[in-house]
């Protein structure tokens, strides 16, 4: 009960203010329609209907049709379901094992911490797209590569943000005080570390997500990442691309939702970033 | 030192590391020795004090008897067996009987756990969490003095006061032997910092603990240890019984440092043994008497002897030339 | 001349639980050539005190009425950014417990003493000579040598004693000083004292010190003023407030301090009760809670009775309230 009025308390305080309301507002309708796709739409995403290729916008088909007449608007939805399920894996995975990696390196031994420091380097220093390409040209395409691709990039920054701030809150008093009380690594680590260190980290992933989104897209786009006939925005995107020139819809179709959704995220994220940031929290 | 006290120490030793490869090559020290042999023993029932300025080696002294800092010489007997050595599974029962505050009140609470958490957590780390850990809190809560409401409390919305009687029934939840308590005042205000001393000799004398007080403020010291050492660069200046040490110090650094407290009356004209400059490092121990280089009643023979360590009355003190005794004439003039 | 005068000052904090009023109706003053102290426990509005004096209250504090003077001309309540601006650093300084926070770990201390001096036409060698007198003023020996020194590579009582030196730079005319000496060890404390009266009168300024620490004030401080829950309750010369205080709480708080008992008590006095909730004020003395001298006239607002000239006690039982704490 507790809980949920504090959620709720935060809700207000974010839609106090205008862009954390558009922000919210976004990734409020993403998600609904993500989770609604079937109810919502009304053709299956993968029909193809040769008769109806290239049919602008109409009350039959809300987006209009591709070349292969599948109805756009059943894509986009269905497309929203794939971005937003791998964008929220692999954040979740990521931020999972970058807690635990950071955790480990800031609280485990030197030469523990010297290891992991020279791994998460190595990752850091590899451009996004080169790692991409390579991983996708080893494993395939297929979503889980979309899923390692983003893990493999995103761990080192949370797991050096969580180990600095474990480094510091190892010799803080309460930690010091839970020692001197016989308490072990694991529950040092998991009551008396993790609850103050996680707050940033969790906004840090929600303004990443819009991240993963473009770089699903992106992937999917040069055909490296979801495959086809399954709906992604990126691949919508590509196939308006090729048609661009008499019809224009297909590309808004496939760019649009990635705009908003982006959008949507990112103002969320930069609310809940001013509302927690330790700088202004000391004012009464 | 009797063989029933609660607690021994004889000749510790805790060296830090300093510096990298690079200095030690360059030829300065790669070690500091933060505890330089100290001896004392504390008897069940008693409450010890440390005394000293910051960086005198205190903390690291009551740290080291804890366990959290390992020793690297001496001994450290508590309830008849030695803990130096004992490896670090083995400390889990000796830090039931041995419990430790820390300095900052609220800073020593976990931010993110209610006040119930924090008092509940002694009984769940040691295993007995089958107890009835509501009664255990609540129970505890009354002890110290707090309404049981607070239970719902969390540490930001405490005062300091507050905040240290959770950090004092913390402490006792287990029903420890030794409390070892750094600065159980420091950042109080002066009408709480009374209600803390208050509560800590209450609980002494019902439930026999025995204490171990870290701190600089000589206040608290007069009312709450039964006895008290003097600490300077990490060793023992003075030791002995609180009250005659109050009134009648031997060593010049207890007198400076005593007649260093300001006190609230304006008209109070001080004698201040005024100690000139800095604390040395301890890099760079002086020769002789360590306190040689501030102390205002020094003569050539402390920059090049180590004092011995010697009785003068009921005290123990390091120094070639004691204050307040008729033994100081003799002992200048025999040199 | 009265270099700062405070005049029925009051601010408030808005707060998501309704308006906190922090001080009500503070008047203090700050003579000429004077050392001021301010004494009280945490809660007591000392903090915001001072930071209504620097023009610093946060965004949601409001100065609801009153007026601070300084040298009987600028009401800084008023007083524009830049202006005060201007005042701080020049004529009005502060030391705060912490020195790192007037002193910037990255440049040297000569070149930090050097930048204050902004607005004087001195030449570069002429500054840096001038930072040496100050620093040899505060007692920092080797003073040439260690003005290239960055702030880590000096102690904690010498970095207090540069912060010192750096406020009484510009020779200003009030100096706040929040309490300097409560991070350092006793030793250090009465250096710094000691220092801080000697440099007061060689410059010739006054100083308003704040401190929870009784002894220093009464060594320090020439008046003193007794802050509760955001007024002040007492004032007057430190003599006066010490030695015959009217004021129960100031009685209780005086009785408090363990330094005045010389021998081991069985019990060591304390005050019972907590602070008022300053958002719900209570009506009358804002003491009586925790007063056992409290009746019926105490819900009403106590005057600022005159115990001898200078001399002020806001309660309804000035006579009374010899009674308390009498026997520490």
């Amino acid at each position: 009960m507790l809980r949920l009025a504090k959620i709720w308390r935060i809700v207000r305080r974010i839609v106090r203010e205008p862009l954390g309301a558009l922000g919210l507002g976004l990734v409020v309708l993403v998600v609904l329609s993500a989770l609604f796709a079937d109810v919502l739409a009304s053709y299956p995403p993968t029909k193809l209907s040769p008769a109806d290729r290239f049919a602008p916008a109409s009350f039959q088909h809300l987006l209009g049709t591709d070349h292969i007449g599948r109805d756009l608007f059943s894509r986009v939805l269905y497309g929203g379901r794939i971005a937003l399920s791998i964008a929220l894996g692999a954040t979740g995975a990521s931020l999972v094992i970058g807690i635990m990696l950071g955790l480990i390196a800031g609280y485990g031994p030197r030469w523990l911490d010297n290891i992991l420091l020279l791994v998460f380097d190595a990752l850091k220093s590899f451009p996004t797209v080169i790692l991409a390409l390579t991983l996708v040209t080893i494993t395939g395409p297929s979503l889980m590569s979309v899923v390692l691709v983003v893990v493999l990039v995103s761990v080192p920054g949370y797991a050096r943000i969580i180990r600095t701030q474990t480094l510091v809150l190892k010799s803080a008093e309460h930690v010091m005080a839970a020692r001197s009380m016989g308490a072990g690594s694991a529950r040092i680590l998991t009551v008396h570390i993790l609850p103050n260190v996680i707050g940033p980290i969790l906004i840090l992933a929600s303004m990443d997500i819009p991240v993963v989104v473009a770089i699903e897209a992106g992937l999917s786009f040069l055909g490296m990442g979801v495959r086809p006939p399954t709906p992604s925005w990126g691949s919508i995107l590509n196939d308006g691309f090729a048609n661009i020139r008499d019809s224009y819809w297909i590309v808004v179709a496939g760019g649009l939702p990635i705009i908003l959704t982006t959008l949507g995220f990112t103002f969320l994220g930069e609310t809940l970033r001013d509302l927690f940031d330790p700088r202004l929290k000391g004012r009464v | 030192m009797s063989d029933d006290a609660l607690l021994s120490v004889a000749d510790l030793h805790v060296h830090f590391r300093v510096g990298g490869l690079m200095s030690t090559l360059a030829g300065q020290p790669s070690h500091i020795e933060a505890v330089a042999g100290v001896s004392f023993a504390i008897e069940r029932g008693r409450t010890f004090a440390l005394v000293g300025e910051s960086g005198s080696g205190k903390t690291t002294l009551a740290r080291a008897v804890n366990g959290l800092q390992p020793a690297s010489a001496g001994s450290i007997r508590f309830e008849g067996r030695e803990l130096i050595g004992v490896p670090k599974d083995e400390w889990k029962p000796i830090r039931r009987r041995m419990s430790m505050m820390f300095q900052d009140p609220v800073g020593s609470l976990s931010p993110r756990l209610s006040v119930r958490s924090l008092l509940a957590e002694p009984f769940v780390i040691h295993g007995l969490s089958r107890r009835d850990l509501n009664a255990e809190v609540m129970r505890l809560l009354a002890l110290v003095g707090l309404p049981s409401e607070f239970a719902d409390r969390y540490p930001h919305q405490l005062s300091g006061g507050q905040a240290r009687r959770v950090g004092v029934a913390r402490a006792v939840a287990l029903d420890p032997v030794l409390i070892i308590a750094d600065e159980p005042t420091a950042g109080l205000d002066v009408s709480v910092q009374g209600e803390v001393l208050n509560l800590l000799n209450d609980l002494r004398d019902r439930m026999g603990l025995s204490m171990l007080i870290i701190t600089h403020n000589l206040h608290v010291v007069r009312q709450i240890a039964d006895r008290m050492a003097v600490m300077y660069l990490g060793r023992f200046v003075e030791e002995g019984e609180t009250e005659p040490i109050f009134t009648k110090p031997h060593h010049p650094y207890t007198a400076a440092l005593l007649s260093a407290n300001p006190e609230p009356d304006p008209d109070k004209v001080h004698n201040r043994i005024a100690l000139p400059a800095e604390v040395p490092s301890l890099l760079d121990r002086p020769s002789g008497c360590e306190f040689h280089t501030r102390c205002p009643f020094a003569r050539d023979i402390c920059a090049t002897v180590v004092p011995p360590s010697t009785m003068v009355g009921a005290s123990r003190i390091t120094c070639h030339f004691p204050l307040n005794t008729e033994l100081r004439l003799a002992t200048s003039e025999s040199i | 001349m009265t270099v700062l005068d405070i005049r029925d000052l009051s601010v408030d904090f808005a707060t998501e639980s309704g308006a906190l009023q922090a001080l009500r109706k503070v008047s203090m003053s700050v003579p000429e050539n004077r050392i001021v102290g301010v004494v009280g426990e945490s809660g007591c509005g000392k903090s915001t005190l001072i930071n209504a004096i620097l023009g610093l209250l946060a965004d949601n504090g409001e100065v609801t009425s009153g007026e601070i003077l300084f040298e009987g001309t600028h009401d800084l309540t008023t007083l524009a950014g830049t202006a005060m601006r201007d005042l701080r650093g020049q004529k009005i300084a502060t030391v705060f417990q912490d020195p790192m926070g007037a002193l910037n770990p990255v440049l040297s201390v000569g070149r930090q003493m050097r930048d204050i001096q902004y607005r004087s036409n001195l030449s570069r060698r002429e500054k840096d000579a001038r930072s040496i007198e100050m620093l040899r003023k505060v007692r920092i020996p080797d003073a040439e040598q260690r003005l290239v020194q960055f702030p880590h590579e000096f102690s904690g009582g010498m970095k207090q004693r540069i912060a010192i030196a750096m406020a009484l730079m510009m020779e200003p005319s009030l100096l706040i000083a929040d309490e300097p000496t409560t991070a350092l060890d006793a030793t250090l404390e009465v250096t710094i004292i000691e220092l801080l009266k000697e440099l007061q009168q060689q410059i010739g300024c006054s100083v308003l010190f704040i401190s929870h620490h009784l002894g220093v004030i009464a060594e320090l401080c020439d008046e003193m003023i007794v802050m509760y829950a955001g007024e002040v309750v007492e004032s007057g010369t430190t003599r006066d407030v010490f030695h015959n205080a009217r004021h129960p709480y100031t009685r209780k708080l005086l009785a408090c301090d363990p330094a005045r008992l010389t021998h081991r008590a069985r019990r060591l006095p304390t005050i019972p009760g907590t602070l008022p909730d300053l958002r719900n004020r209570p009506e009358g003395c804002v003491f009586q809670a925790r007063c056992e001298l409290a009746d019926a006239t105490c819900s009403r607002m106590p005057p600022d009775e005159e115990i001898a000239p200078g001399h002020l006690a806001r309660c309804w039982h000035t006579e009374a309230s010899v009674m308390i704490g009498a026997g520490a």
